[in-house]
């Protein structure tokens, strides 16, 4: 069996979920067996009904609100039912808690996978490191744990209609939550962006974004933050990209008033295309840049948004 | 009080990689304390101060992991610890071979960085929590002991929360959490006759690395004078529409 952790928002499967899911078929093509999915959370039945049809067999656990423990057990109960390998979206919490379940399981953790096949009986996969510089080739004998880097697999399709079987989940020692801080929720999410319009110090005020939640709404993307930005306040710091921060990977990546630190670089360095925005024609951006212009953004900002504009119209 | 800080030696990201037979060749790069570990040596170091006991460093790697070991020994950490491994071992691997470390010191709590520079891996933390069989707070940005607990703020996919944990528990930490201190000279000096304990890693490992390569995308660099800024603007409009066909 092969198992997917179906990542939701409580009443939909994120678009990762349907990414794990097709590398899960792909490793089942030379491993065999059934799909499985395992669905974690509370009140999951309609998310269930939508879940159902991309698997043989999908297991869900009603454990909660997300602690890292109440999510490893969980994944843990689905496994034991025989798992060869469990793949899942990446994200921080994933990432985190399949730590755990690698180590539970003394399974090798493939994390943040680009590509991944089975031969012979092992798994093998293609990662980033060293601050996204490097392309590493890995591989791992059976159980694996797997994590997909979002937007790197086209998704999977539904099948049909998979049996549902709820699991219990065990007790277990966890974290108490006291209180949950949600993010004010602008658009479509940083991670899953295909455009990502970031500003940097250069910006000079939290003012100045305005202009950028603008450009990036006529984009349909995200905004992005560098971790100057975050330290003077100006920006929430879910939204920095960065070594500290969230990596990216869009089709396009805007960076305005971005100087270019390695820090930020090694957070959106494998974007499609680069354009930089700077009034240094020096900032080491330009060299990481597929286009740019070598301005002062606060002019050439509106401009572009102008110029937007007149493109869409 | 027992307060540790794991920590592990990366290159600079400023410092040129290369690749020699396949692997990363780190032998001309600048290495450091990994900087998402600075943050929990500092907070070790915070803990310490205002609770009382001891702040121990314990470092995973080959020979040369001690100069990062005595860097934390320098900003003000008691003692060092050194699992001593030569080669790759990925972070599960590494759990267990530091988890016997652990257990025998019997720390109030372990600090480790949200993600390594070398590996891009995030799942130390968990690793180590499972190893010890405690829970584990990930990216924490605020951290406050309240005797046989801890509270702590720390991120999620989305958002934030605030949490309480009975100790010990592993904390991974990041930006946020405070501003990790230099080491001063006489720190430096210090640094020089505290103790490193080594230790000879068990490692089995659960990945084998293959091949590294350094593919640094090549960039178009067209790169416009933006004197005018609505001709600039428009014109890569123009480039991203037509020639790139993003927008």
């Amino acid at each position: 069996m092969i198992l997917v952790v179906l990542d939701h928002d409580g009443n939909r499967l994120r678009k990762g979920s349907l990414e794990a899911l097709a590398r899960a078929y792909r490793l089942q093509e030379a491993l065999g067996g059934e799909v499985a999915g395992v669905l974690i959370g509370e009140g999951l039945g309609g998310v269930a009904e939508e879940a159902r049809r991309y698997v043989d067999l999908l297991y869900t656990v009603e454990a909660g609100p997300y602690t890292a423990e109440r999510w490893a057990k969980a994944v843990l109960e689905a496994a034991k039912k025989g798992a060869k390998a469990v793949v899942a979206p990446s994200s921080r919490q994933s990432r985190t808690y399949l730590g755990r379940v690698a180590f539970a399981l003394g399974a090798g953790l493939l994390e943040d996978t680009l590509e991944s096949w089975a031969e012979g009986g092992e798994v093998y996969a293609t990662r980033y490191a060293y601050l996204n510089r490097v392309t590493q080739k890995v591989k791992a004998a059976l159980p694996v744990v797997l994590t997909v880097k979002p937007n790197t697999t086209p998704p999977a399709e539904p099948k049909g209609e998979g049996r549902v079987e709820a699991l219990p989940l065990p007790p277990v020692e966890t974290v108490e939550v006291l209180e949950k801080i949600q993010e004010e929720k602008k658009g479509v999410s940083l991670a899953e962006a295909d455009v990502v319009v970031t500003g940097g110090r250069g910006m000079g005020s939290a003012e100045a974004f305005k202009a950028i939640e603008e450009l990036a709404a006529l984009l349909g993307g995200a905004v992005g933050a560098t971790r100057a930005v975050v330290d003077a306040g100006w920006r929430p710091y879910g939204e920095q990209v960065g070594q500290t921060g969230k990596t990216v990977q869009p089709t396009l990546y805007i960076a305005l008033g971005v100087s270019g630190a390695v820090q930020h670089l090694a957070g959106m360095n494998k974007s499609k295309y680069i354009v930089a925005v700077n009034k240094d024609p020096e900032a080491p951006i330009f060299k990481h840049a597929d286009y740019g212009i070598v301005g002062d953004v606060h002019q050439v900002l509106p401009a572009l948004i102008q110029a937007v504009k007149k493109l869409k119209d | 009080m027992k307060f540790i800080a794991v920590i592990r030696q990366v290159p600079d990201g400023e410092s040129r990689l290369k690749v020699q037979g396949g692997r990363v060749d780190l032998s001309g790069a600048t290495l450091i304390l990994d900087q998402m570990d600075e943050y929990a040596v500092e907070e070790a170091l915070r803990l310490k101060e205002k609770h009382g006991g001891e702040a121990v460093v314990v470092g995973f790697g080959p020979e040369r992991v001690e100069e990062a070991i005595r860097t934390a020994l320098a900003m003000g950490m008691d003692r060092g610890v050194h699992v001593v491994h030569e080669g790759y071992a990925d972070p599960v691997a590494v759990a267990e071979a530091l988890a016997p470390v652990l257990r025998e010191e019997a720390p109030t709590l372990v600090l480790t960085g949200g993600q390594q520079a070398d590996w891009d891996s995030q799942a130390l933390g968990g690793a180590l929590a499972e190893a010890l069989g405690v829970p584990v707070v990930a990216w924490t940005t605020a951290l406050e002991l309240e005797g046989e607990t801890a509270r702590a703020k720390h991120d999620l996919d989305e958002g934030a929360e605030w949490v309480r944990v009975r100790l010990p528990a592993v904390f991974t930490t990041q930006q946020g959490l405070n501003e990790p201190r230099y080491p001063t000279l006489p720190g430096i000096m210090k640094a020089k006759k505290k103790e490193i304990r080594k230790v000879a890693a068990q490692v089995s490992p659960k990945v084998a690395l293959l091949e590294e390569t350094i593919q640094e995308k090549a960039r178009l660099g067209k790169i416009l004078d933006g004197k005018d800024p609505v001709a600039a603007a428009e014109e890569l409009v123009r480039l991203l529409h037509e020639e790139a066909k993003v927008i």
